[in-house]
């Protein structure tokens, strides 16, 4: 299980790091979708299955194929993809970099080294939670859900 | 089961976040910096469930299906908005939104 998380996790950073630098969308979505579902098999081994098939099948499915059509729509040429080259070629990357790296640095310095003994939470343990102390925010979330159609919707229609 | 050190995830989810944040600061193509939030956003529920695997509780994974939803709607928004720049200004380049009034 620990070899596991080892490789997905290496997975996941190799094919983030990959979807910044691409100059074709088409691949960078595909990239986005192989980090995805990497998480996904990370959080199977962290002992949360419940969350990485929603993570597969929401994330990885859903939201990716929603980002599939409107890159579809727009139909971005073999122009973009030069225009795409000509932007990732200059040296706009150092100092965001530099941001980056300080940010991770400051995050890095102060990991607590603790063990986890992985345990399986399920389905069940997360719906019982999720429909007792937590059914206000399922109901918050059914606003935000139908607040993000109706202004998709508009937003879009126009 | 087995042991997995909590240093390893969080440095997994840190990296992550970094990737994202350097893409969102870097790209200039407005669908690439909504492909890098959705990376951070994806490392924050990450470190989510990471911490409730810690206490051997379920209300990470709840906050990661919170994150899911605000992830869901936030790409519906604002991949319309990308659709009304393209057919406003015919680029996905972020720079020609840099006025209030277009």
């Amino acid at each position: 299980m620990i070899s596991l998380f080892y490789v997905a996790a290496i997975v996941a950073v190799i094919a983030s790091m990959l979807v910044i630098i691409q100059v074709n969308v088409v691949h960078a979505l595909i990239y986005l979708v192989l980090s995805l579902l990497a998480i996904a098999v990370v959080f199977f081994s962290l002992g949360a299955p419940f969350v990485a098939v929603l993570e597969a099948i929401v994330y990885a499915g859903a939201i990716m194929v929603l980002f599939l059509f409107v890159v579809m729509m727009l139909n971005l040429g073999h122009a973009s993809r030069q225009q795409e080259r000509v932007w990732l070629a200059t040296s706009g990357w150092l100092l965001p970099s530099l941001l980056a790296g300080v940010l991770f640095w400051g995050v890095v310095s102060s990991l607590p080294s603790i063990d986890l003994s992985v345990s399986v939470i399920g389905a069940r343990e997360v719906s019982i939670r999720l429909f007792g102390p937590y059914v206000l925010a399922v109901e918050l979330a059914s606003f935000l859900l139908l607040a993000g159609l109706v202004s998709a919707y508009h937003i879009a229609k126009r | 089961m087995n042991e997995i050190p909590l240093e390893a995830g969080l440095l997994l989810a840190t990296i992550l976040f970094a990737i994202g944040l350097l893409g969102v600061m870097t790209r200039r193509n407005i669908v690439f910096v909504l492909m890098s939030l959705e990376i951070m956003l994806n490392s924050a529920g990450l470190a989510f469930v990471l911490a409730g695997a810690r206490w051997g509780s379920a209300d990470g994974q709840i906050m990661f299906l919170m994150i899911l939803t605000l992830a869901a709607s936030e790409v519906a928004v604002g991949l319309g908005l990308i659709i009304q720049m393209y057919k406003k200004f015919k680029t996905v380049d972020i720079d020609v939104l840099s006025a209030l009034k277009g």
